[in-house]
């Protein structure tokens, strides 16, 4: 393939594909004084050459001579395709038109929300009622995944936290002479609020993604489809099993991320150290019943928190794989975010009543 | 005489100890239709899958343009992968992607052309299956044959000279399918391109077919092989006999 410059001629080889035509497709977007192709020579030509000889017939810059009758003829079919690409519908909106868009999906989520709350209400209390509507079976797969085999993340993360914070609170606590303080600050910080939280969020990561990706697929592959035409609520079939090993598993995964997170402290000032009955002892005077239950509390409600938006986001999942990627994304961050503002809910609560 | 494009030879597939087929051989020309079909559990599926490259033969040898795609390696399996196209029954296509988006995908990875250029020839290729005005659609927003088509167009891409599909048909009702069937024969006369096509749909077999082959679970090889009129007016096999006039088969 030649350009002459002085010419404007483009002299075609016996191919045109896509490895050659990359070239002339430079000469055809730039400003080159292309006026002449000759495909006298031009034998063979694949997607990519025809794309080429369309453009050039279509932007008329130059003229293309000995074009073969076999070409001719492939290109025929494209002689009614428009210039430009057809735009899909609803994508190329205004600002407002697109404010109103977002809002009226803000309002249907909500709505969303709402429904999902109050028909997992009337759901649960049903199988309060009758315990035969809880697959129970199901249940406690569920339960044993999202808590026996979190035990190992769940614990390691609280262990280390523990150690953590014992390492940066006793050089300064060691300076006023307090250092078994450090027993008070590792145990309070771990069973009114981080050990709960911690837990929370490893779940979050854990099951409620699983959850919604789990969920979401079944909704991708009509699953969900089929249940409502067997006659089977999902929110009987997947929810409540679900919402319900979440509400047993946390706080029992909690205790267990307290119990070692004050571990985690307690192997760090025995190093320092302070012999084990020292620091039981300041433990038990440190801590009260209603530190443990202020945890426990939280940890129930985090777990049906957890596993509710999980289910919900996999109910919402759209089509495709994507939108199992995106339901996922959304039950966690949305788990992780809800959390913390029940939290702060919890937190407010306790301090006007004392507690 | 036509040179096959597609030699199979002895071939011997299997899923562990589970042997599926036994010394299959056969060719498919160059610019032919090529249908494979049977009954349900019979190998088809197992048969396109060792013909594009996903399972390995236990036996035997699959040669594409002379090139063997499981011996190949590095650029001589790439060269070998893009003289085909596969579509998949579902269509498989990338939900993420528009139509047009997922047409552009193998030339994004595989040519050096630019972005007007990939787009250009995404619309060419939709326009040929009939979806030009569907290019900037997701495949969620498109029918079901309509994303069957995308598929072909996405197959076509890099203008393969084979193209397999499964079950093209499936889900499809008999008007988009006989519209499917057509297109498949408008792309082998018009751009000769060759198709290895897994179906059980006589209306399209009948259609679309230059040659059949059966497979026999029992036999775990195939049963017949000839043009599918032939199969149905000729062919005194009890079960070939069956299939091809939607008989109940004797046990």
């Amino acid at each position: 393939m030649d350009f002459d410059q002085k010419t404007g001629c483009l002299k075609l080889g016996e191919t045109l594909d896509a490895a050659e035509v990359a070239k002339p497709w430079d000469l055809l977007s730039g400003d080159a004084p292309l006026r002449q192709v000759d495909a006298t020579a031009l034998k063979t030509c694949d997607g990519a050459g025809l794309a080429f000889l369309w453009s050039l017939r279509k932007e008329k810059r130059a003229v293309i001579e000995g074009l073969g009758p076999g070409i001719v003829a492939r290109l025929k079919p494209f002689e009614q395709l428009p210039d430009k690409a057809a735009e899909a519908p609803g994508r190329d909106e205004s600002f407002l038109v697109h404010i109103g868009h977002a809002t009226s999906r803000i309002l249907a989520d909500a709505r969303c929300h709402i429904a999902f709350i109050g028909d997992f209400t009337v759901t649960a209390l049903a199988c309060v009622a009758n315990p035969r509507l809880v697959r129970w079976t199901d249940m406690w797969m569920i339960a044993q995944r999202a808590g026996v085999n979190a035990l190992v993340v769940a614990g390691m993360v609280s262990f280390l936290t523990g150690m953590i914070m014992a390492f940066q609170s006793a050089v300064p606590l060691r300076q006023f002479g307090v250092d078994i303080f450090v027993v008070n600050l590792v145990a309070l910080a771990l069973l009114r609020e981080l050990g709960p939280i911690m837990t929370a969020v490893v779940l979050a990561g854990r099951s409620g993604s699983a959850f919604a990706a789990e969920i979401g697929t079944m909704k991708v592959n009509e699953e969900i489809d089929a249940l409502v035409t067997m006659g089977i609520e999902p929110m009987r079939f997947l929810v409540v099993p679900r919402v319900m090993a979440g509400f047993l598993v946390t706080p029992v995964l909690t205790i267990y991320a307290n119990a070692l997170g004050v571990a985690g402290g307690f192997v760090v000032m025995m190093t320092q150290g302070f012999p084990f009955m020292a620091l039981w002892n300041q433990l038990v005077g440190a801590v009260g019943v209603s530190d443990v239950l202020t945890g426990l509390i939280k940890s129930l409600v985090f777990g049906v928190l957890i596993a509710g938006v999980g289910c919900l986001s996999g109910l919402q999942t759209g089509n495709g794989a994507s939108a199992v990627g995106l339901s996922t994304t959304r039950a966690v961050v949305s788990s992780i975010f809800l959390i913390v503002v029940v939290d702060a809910v919890f937190a407010a609560i306790f301090y006007v009543f004392q507690w | 005489m036509v040179k096959p494009i597609i030699e199979v030879r002895d071939l011997t597939a299997a899923y562990g100890e589970l042997v599926i087929l036994e010394n299959v051989s056969f060719d498919v020309l160059r610019g032919e239709v090529f249908v494979i079909l049977g009954g349900s559990g019979c190998g088809k599926s197992t048969l396109m899958k060792g013909l594009i490259g996903l399972l390995p033969p236990t036996h035997g040898r699959i040669l594409i343009d002379g090139g063997d795609i499981h011996a190949a390696s590095g650029a001589e399996r790439a060269a070998l992968l893009k003289k085909f196209g596969v579509t998949y029954q579902s269509g498989a296509l990338f939900g993420s992607l528009t139509l047009e988006e997922n047409v552009m995908l193998a030339m994004e990875e595989f040519t050096r052309l630019p972005f007007e250029a990939r787009r250009l020839v995404a619309r060419m290729k939709l326009s040929l299956v009939g979806l030009e005005r569907f290019s900037g659609h997701f495949p969620s927003e498109v029918s079901g044959g309509m994303q069957k088509r995308a598929a072909i167009a996405r197959a076509m891409a890099l203008d393969p000279e084979v193209l397999f599909l499964d079950e093209p048909s499936a889900g499809l009702d008999p008007v988009t399918s006989a519209g499917l069937d057509e297109l498949i024969r408008s792309l082998n006369k018009n751009l000769g391109v060759t198709f290895v096509i897994v179906s059980h749909e006589l209306a399209s077999i009948y259609a679309v077919a230059d040659r059949v082959i059966m497979l026999d679970q029992n036999k775990k090889g195939i049963l017949a092989e000839g043009a599918p009129a032939d199969l149905r007016d000729h062919n005194t096999d009890p079960f070939v006999h069956a299939f091809f006039h939607r008989e109940v088969a004797e046990a």
